[in-house]
């Protein structure tokens, strides 16, 4: 399987005068993990979908290892999508679900069985072979829908919120399950999401969205040591947005320093609540304007706690500042 | 709490009884009873006037009598059965190829649930008026001087008029068709807008075209619609007889048929026999139906 590599091109979707994705620009290398992240309604899943084939782009171009497949139905893209809701063909057990594509490619009963056994066992579902979806839990009917997704050998693999109906703690491990999938394949992997940390564990290349643009896209770690909008420093959280007379700012919730010395320069602020969270502690704070965050690692915290009410001056070093624009 | 468990369970079993009764006695008197009236009437004899409550064979033994002589031929109530059995298929496989096309245009087609319903309300239309003006209404249409053979006649495509069109086969199975189609709809539409539109989706995403996504998801997943629909067609066409009579000129025989002129000669007992045995036949369609999709388990 060669993965391709992905690029958009003032891609657009409008749906009457609504603007689902506006004129969006971006290039994912082929081989990576890319995560597309947003609040419900920015655009990610129709952008998703029409890099599918499932959406018709309004305008701009979708370029899919160096070919423009626009126009192109989801079988001459060469790629693949696993749907929020699964869409295992109900009447259909596993094994067929998974070589389904096959056989509408016209492959013969005993290879594609033959193909599909292989697949699942990739998935390690193969001891459910022979069962309908109805007969699976969530987490099983998920591994067919993987498999059955990738037995065509697809160059890129779509995956609509693949999470999001798993509960918290199998989220965990299927997801680790997720990337382990996409490095022994090495294929493509475009993934949307509305959870930042799930985006941050799984991802190679970040893409944030919001109101049908792209606000950023880069590495989890670029994303998340220099966010560029107001809207990025908010949305992946971590991040105390400040707004300042040159414009608004962003420092970590980590590097926000307290003191109870009143005659220390920085902003004059009350402790709302202490969050006890384990090896940190989330410390709630009333800024005058805004409210504030200041993590504390549980041994700082221990030499001093603050109690609510307590007066505390909050304060930050230069380097920590991180200018932004503001959001579109 | 095993102690305790059981009489609870029991007092359960106790009330659903006691919420089942009254649909039980309903069912009882007006379906088992009768039924059962039917097939000891069908054992009884009779003569010119009057039934006799004694153990007979005599009706079932009538109604095949010569049977066995004219084989291989068949005796008159074999072809008349078997005669009604063909008018049952055709029907059957007119129906469902309409009912289903209008259940597929309908599910898939229109978008707004709004208009869905509105155009599966115009189906109903043809039930607006009894069924004996409805098929009253085709003689003037389809008659030897109707408005299709008029029609016919005025563009010169006719020099004299089409004969078949009224109090034949054709007429026959035009007018079940006309009748039966919304039964098929109505099950099949059922069917049809409890398919997940992301099936459809994912099966165009694994390469199927048009024609093997009908073939190979929305059929299979309709079958349970398709089977109750076969059923009312298959059951309605095979006691039928006031179509048969009215459409085929009193001239066309079937199995309906058969039981009516034995009641009108007031031969209940064998009228009763012939209802047991189109009974029988269309259990043993049903149960060939059944046995293709399991109903019970598809609902």
């Amino acid at each position: 399987m060669i993965p391709a590599s992905l690029e958009l091109v003032q891609l657009t979707k409008s749906y009457g005068a609504n603007v689902a994705v506006q004129a969006i620009d971006l290039k994912i290398p082929g081989g990576s993990y890319a995560c597309l992240l947003g609040p419900s309604g920015c655009g990610k899943t129709s952008t998703l979908r029409m890099v599918a084939g499932h959406e018709a782009a309004t305008s701009g171009d979708i370029v899919l290892g160096g070919r423009n497949v626009t126009d192109l139905p989801p079988v001459q893209r060469g790629t693949a999508m696993m749907f929020q809701s699964y869409a295992l063909f109900p009447h259909l057990t596993a094994i067929d679900n998974v070589a389904f594509p096959l056989r509408m490619r016209g492959m013969g009963k005993t290879a594609r069985r033959a193909k599909a056994t292989e697949t699942l066992r990739l998935v390690d579902m193969e001891r459910y072979a022979g069962r309908l979806p109805s007969q699976l839990s969530g987490g099983q009917q998920q591994r067919v829908a993987l498999a059955r997704a990738i037995i065509t050998e697809p160059r890129m693999l779509l995956l609509d919120e693949p999470l999001s109906a798993l509960d918290p703690f199998l989220r965990i491990r299927v997801r680790a399950e997720l990337k382990r999938i996409q490095r022994d394949l090495g294929i493509t992997f475009v993934h949307v999401t509305h959870g930042q940390d799930e985006a941050m564990a799984l991802a190679d290349v970040m893409v944030v969205m919001n109101h049908g643009v792209i606000e950023q896209a880069g590495s989890p770690r670029e994303i998340f040591d220099t966010p560029r909008t107001e809207f990025v420093a908010r949305f992946i959280g971590g991040h105390n947005v400040i707004s300042t007379p040159a414009g608004p700012i962003a420092v970590r919730t980590d590097r926000i320093r307290l003191s109870r010395d009143a005659r220390e320069d920085g902003l004059a602020a009350v402790v709302q609540a202490a969050e006890y969270q384990g090896s940190q502690v989330h410390v709630a704070l009333d800024a005058g304007p805004g409210r504030m965050t200041a993590l504390m690692g549980d041994a700082a915290y221990d030499a001093d706690p603050m109690r609510p009410g307590d007066a505390v001056r909050i304060t930050w070093s230069e380097a920590d500042i991180r200018t932004l624009r503001p959001s579109s | 709490m095993i102690t305790d468990a059981a009489p609870a369970r029991r007092h359960l079993a106790i009330s659903a009884r006691l919420q089942a009764l009254p649909l039980g006695l309903v069912f009882a008197a007006f379906f088992v009873l009768p039924l059962v009236l039917v097939v000891v009437v069908s054992f009884w004899d009779y003569n010119d006037y009057q039934i006799i409550p004694s153990f007979t064979l005599r009706s079932y033994t009538e109604s095949f009598e010569g049977c066995l002589d004219e084989l291989p031929g068949l005796c008159t109530i074999f072809r008349t059965y078997a005669s009604t059995a063909r008018f049952c298929a055709i029907v059957w496989a007119l129906t469902l190829v309409i009912g289903f096309t209008v259940a597929y245009f309908l599910a898939f087609h229109v978008r707004s649930s709004l208009w869905q319903m509105v155009l599966a309300l115009v189906c109903t239309i043809p039930f607006w008026t009894s069924n004996v003006i409805r098929m009253i209404s085709w003689i003037p249409l389809l008659g030897r001087n109707g408005l299709v053979n008029g029609g016919l006649q005025t563009l010169h495509l006719m020099d004299r008029p089409v004969e078949w069109l009224l109090y034949s086969d054709f007429s026959v199975v035009l007018a079940f068709v006309h009748l039966l189609t919304f039964f098929m709809v109505v099950p099949i539409l059922n069917s049809l807008l409890r398919i997940d539109r992301s099936l459809i989706e994912a099966a165009y995403d694994a390469g199927a075209s048009g024609r093997q996504t009908l073939w190979t998801v929305v059929l299979p997943l309709a079958k349970p619609g398709i089977v109750i629909g076969s059923i009312f067609v298959v059951t309605i066409v095979m006691g039928d007889f006031v179509t048969f009579g009215v459409m085929g000129g009193q001239q066309i025989a079937s199995a309906g048929k058969i039981i009516e002129t034995r009641l009108a000669a007031l031969q209940f007992p064998p009228a009763a026999a012939n209802a047991v045995i189109l009974l029988a036949i269309t259990l043993i369609i049903i149960r060939v139906l059944t046995r293709i999709v399991d109903i019970r388990r598809e609902l």
